[in-house]
């Protein structure tokens, strides 16, 4: 019995008049897409866009050169130099991310002791040139300052959770 | 119908047949490359929105500039030949696949009347040429020297050359019931009968008498013109674009104004044969070319639906159901519509 009613749904061609009753309701369903540059889904407080370097409210730059994002690093993808400064502190003089091999694990992120190396919420940038995603130091500390506020409401927001 | 154009046709004296033969050429071959281009569009449109996306909307409001922005980049593309192909056919492939698209219109009638050459064998010369377009197929992947061409090709004669003997055997059974070969014939015999007379037109249409052949020949169609899911042909997930592959800017736009062209000539002639050309389906409604159209338009959208709903066919699958299930089905209708015709029973009389 089951094989007849199975020959006749074949004949009249049943399954497939199916599938089309279900792409016809979706014809008419409400669409979901997001227009992108006018419209943009929402953001967590942990998103992981581009990178930062943080300065304390002086001024003075939070980095000491640990080195543990270096080391923590799967993609190889940061390069640090450090040395002495003038007030006996040790200090970055090359602080290097290369976007290009960076993968967004955030590990940099959550190796850092003193939350200088951050990602912030950025994520439309680009480079025109090869060597325009290599940040280098002064590059990563203009984009620090000019995130500031939005970083540090990021920071508090998650702050119970880690 | 000419007369206001007696002055005109005075200037060019013997050579105005020519001249006029033109001009009704460009009035069905414009407007057709019109609807090809607005096709694509509506193509990505529908799919779009069947996968609950609002498709292509940034060129022109609604993105009805979208076709203007594709020909216009395909045109300024540089068109590139193998180093190995064989020059000439390998352009010859295009031409022979626009060719037969645009030369079967010759004899589509729109409207009562309204038909470049109202041929007394119309039926058959669109056998003829629609047969043409395999050669299209075969020639661009035979010359481009490709072995991605040369699959799509050998998958392209298979299943093209088998689709055509289901498309004619529906056809033999649309000619047992008009007995004419002239399509302005075939669409008028549909206007009569029980239910025509009754101001029901629709339900005398071959479409319910012809049922199963309706069926065939549509899905024959579609397997004919290479859609999905009867695309192996071009099979872009395993062979990449088959016989197209080879192609750049225009030569290869031109197999898509081919493709698309095939499609929208599908869809007139399932109408014409099946769908009561440009009669209106109810008897308080006048006829005429609007009909043809909105029923074209509706097989074009069913044309698109059945992309957006079904996963390609397998080789296999798709020459089991020409061979073993499209055939034998025609062979056996042809044979009961033989002795219903015959019958008492006629309603062809």
């Amino acid at each position: 019995m089951g094989a007849i009613k199975d020959f006749f749904g074949s004949v009249v061609l049943l399954e497939l008049f199916k599938g089309m009753a279900l792409t016809g309701r979706h014809f008419f369903a409400r669409k979901i897409t997001i227009q992108f540059p006018e419209e943009k889904t929402p953001q967590s407080p942990r998103f992981r866009g581009l990178h930062a370097l943080r300065r304390y409210p002086n001024g003075e730059e939070r980095c000491i050169a640990c080195k543990l994002c270096e080391a923590v690093c799967p993609a190889l993808a940061i390069t640090i130099e450090s040395a002495q400064r003038d007030d006996g502190s040790r200090r970055t003089t090359r602080y290097d991310i290369d976007l290009t091999k960076c993968i967004f694990c955030g590990f940099c992120e959550e190796a850092c002791p003193v939350d200088a190396i951050v990602e912030t919420r950025v994520l439309e940038y680009h480079g025109e040139k090869r060597g325009d995603l290599y940040y280098t130091k002064q590059m990563l500390l203009a984009v620090g300052d000019r995130f500031e506020k939005q970083i540090a409401e990021d920071r508090a927001m998650d702050a119970r959770y880690r | 119908m000419e007369s206001f154009l007696q002055p005109v046709a005075d200037l060019f004296g013997p050579l105005w047949v020519v001249v006029w033969t033109l001009v009704k050429i460009i009035a069905i071959v414009a407007p057709l490359m019109g609807a090809v281009a607005y096709m694509t569009l509506a193509e990505r449109k529908v799919i779009g929105f069947m996968q609950v996306r609002i498709g292509p909307n940034r060129a022109g409001p609604f993105g009805l500039l979208q076709p203007v922005a594709d020909g216009l980049k395909l045109l300024f593309k540089e068109i590139i030949a193998p180093t190995r192909a064989s020059k000439s056919l390998f352009f010859l492939g295009p031409v022979l696949a626009i060719a037969p698209a645009l030369a079967a219109w010759a004899v589509v009638p729109f409207s009562d009347g309204l038909v470049l050459a109202n041929v007394n064998a119309g039926l058959l010369f669109l056998m003829a040429i629609t047969s043409l377009e395999v050669y299209g197929v075969i020639i661009s992947g035979w010359a481009s020297n490709s072995k991605y061409a040369m699959l799509g090709t050998l998958r392209a004669a298979a299943q093209m050359v088998s689709y055509e003997l289901s498309l004619g055997f529906a056809l033999i059974c649309v000619l047992m019931v008009s007995g004419s070969l002239n399509l302005t014939e075939i669409v008028t015999g549909q206007g009569e009968g029980y239910f025509a007379s009754m101001g029901l037109g629709i339900l005398s249409w071959n479409w319910l008498s012809l049922l199963p052949m309706f069926g065939v020949f549509f899905i024959s169609g579609i397997a004919e013109t290479n859609r999905a899911p009867f695309d192996v042909v071009e099979g872009e997930s395993e062979i990449v674009a088959g016989h197209m592959i080879e192609y750049s800017g225009m030569s290869f736009a031109i197999f898509f104004l081919a493709e698309y062209a095939n499609m929208i000539l599908v869809s007139v002639l399932t109408t014409v044969f099946f769908l009561g050309g440009w009669l209106s389906p109810v008897g308080f409604l006048p006829d005429g070319i609007w009909w043809l159209l909105a029923k074209a338009a509706f097989l074009l959208f069913v044309f698109l639906w059945v992309r957006a709903t079904f996963p390609r066919f397998r080789y296999d699958q798709i020459m089991r159901l020409g061979w073993k299930v499209f055939i034998p089905l025609c062979l056996f209708w042809v044979f009961v519509l033989g002795i219903w015709i015959m019958s008492p029973l006629s309603i062809w009389k």
